[in-house]
């Protein structure tokens, strides 16, 4: 049996040897890692402020326009202005503590929960003396247009953010009691809203004691 | 025998537009087709990453076609696809940060494409640089169409809003179906079968065509 005949307008060309495929393949991935390389540095800079300026703008948000925020990263006993030893200051969990002159705001506080299509990122704002929350901005979502996208688009559900107690207490609508720690969740929606509810509750349960215990007094540095 | 004898250029440039559009002729590219065309920026977007991704992998390609062994051409053809979408997913995540995150993964997902890795293997490894580049444009124009034409009618339907714009006013229902995954096929389907039918009606119209004038035009002579 021959091998078939490849078409008229392609140049017949014999089998390379060994050395000169792994030189074509190695050649080319030198090319596409010093191309991706020279990218990476010229574009990440401005992907690093795009980022900083998005977080700056949700803290802002959750925490009615503060004049300033520190950045304080969580250990397992404290809140600590240092980066702690071999963390990533990109990747390592921060909470934001906001101030309007010298007064003390409260805290911005990053929560992830299970959504209905995929993982919900929030942030949301937190005054440790009253229990309050004082803001909720969804930060990144898949959730189906339409319907749990109403977590975010839904001006009524996230205005409540800025008044309800912890924890939270997820409500269908008409069946509450008034309490302040109620939320009435979203018609057709109930698993992102509960999702939402629970990411809060459950990020409150860990890092609330360590907020509570963060003498917001300590001398800046 | 003599090799076939090319099309003019611009033909190579006019053939993606209708004749043979990517995905309403070719049936190519249907991935980001269904999941990004819920907006008509979304659908901006990822025509723009397509046309880059597509220009700059159609010109090396052409440009290297004699020095590639033929046993590693798709391996070095998918290096360089993958090259030029990390570079596109770096640039629109520096230069649009709203927009990358809509997209998702679905940039990156564009390695795996099979407008582009089809273009590669069938036109760029064969024709000259500046046949590949207008075949790589109007392939772009093609897939860029139609994808605007699915995200107009989905946002149009969806949400009421042409590019963020309120055009149906406030008192209409969207039609939440039209930007969930089923609209999308939806309409896929209804864009294709009234793409087949006015293809099938102007084939019918030209065979009448031409036997009407052909004995009228032999009895002239």
């Amino acid at each position: 049996m021959t091998a078939p005949a490849p078409p008229a307008d392609v140049p017949a060309r014999p089998s390379a040897s060994a050395q000169r495929l792994i030189a074509t393949l190695g050649g080319f991935g030198a090319l596409a890692g010093l191309l991706i390389v020279s990218v990476f540095v010229v574009t990440q800079p401005t992907i690093r402020a795009n980022k900083a300026a998005a977080l700056a703008a949700a803290i802002s948000e959750v925490l009615a326009a503060p004049d300033r925020y520190d950045t304080l990263y969580v250990t397992a006993d404290a809140l600590t202005r240092e980066l702690p030893s071999g963390a990533n200051a990109e990747t390592a969990e921060a909470v934001y503590l906001g101030w309007r002159g010298e007064a003390p705001v409260g805290f911005a506080v990053v929560a992830n929960g299970s959504g209905f299509q995929d993982n919900i990122r929030l942030i949301f704002g937190y005054d440790v003396s009253s229990a309050q929350l004082l803001g909720m901005l969804v930060l990144e979502s898949k959730e189906t247009p339409g319907l749990g996208d109403k977590i975010y688009k839904d001006a009524e559900f996230v205005a409540q953010f800025s008044q309800v107690h912890a924890p939270l207490v997820g409500v269908k609508e008409g069946q509450g009691n008034g309490l302040p720690t109620e939320l009435v969740m979203i018609t057709g929606a109930t698993i992102s809203s509960r999702a939402v509810i629970k990411a809060i509750n459950a990020t409150l349960e860990r890092v609330g004691p360590l907020l509570a215990a963060y003498d917001v007094q300590e001398p800046r540095p | 025998m003599s090799p076939a004898k090319k099309p003019p250029p611009s033909q190579e440039l006019i053939k993606g537009i209708w004749r043979e559009n990517p995905v309403l002729v070719q049936l190519l590219g249907l991935c980001p087709a269904l999941a990004v065309t819920n907006s008509v920026a979304n659908s901006i977007a990822m025509s723009g990453a397509v046309l880059f991704v597509l220009l700059g992998s159609s010109l090396l390609v052409s440009s290297i076609k004699r020095i590639v062994p033929t046993d590693v051409r798709i391996s070095t053809y998918i290096l360089i696809i993958a090259t030029f979408v990390t570079i596109a997913d770096m640039i629109l995540e520096a230069s649009v940060p709203a927009v990358h995150k809509e997209l998702g993964a679905f940039v990156a997902l564009i390695v795996v494409n099979c407008i582009i890795l089809g273009r590669q293997e069938a036109f760029a490894s064969k024709n000259s640089v500046g046949r590949s580049l207008l075949d790589a444009v109007g392939m772009s124009i093609g897939f860029t169409l139609t994808m605007v034409l699915m995200g107009t009618v989905r946002e149009v339907l969806g949400n009421g809003t042409f590019l963020g714009y309120s055009v149906l006013g406030p008192n209409y229902e969207p039609w939440v179906i039209m930007i969930l995954p089923p609209g999308g096929f939806l309409t896929l389907g209804v864009i294709l079968l009234v793409f087949s039918w006015v293809k099938r009606r102007s084939a019918a119209r030209d065979k009448v065509a031409s036997s009407i004038g052909g004995p009228a035009v032999q009895e002239a002579a």
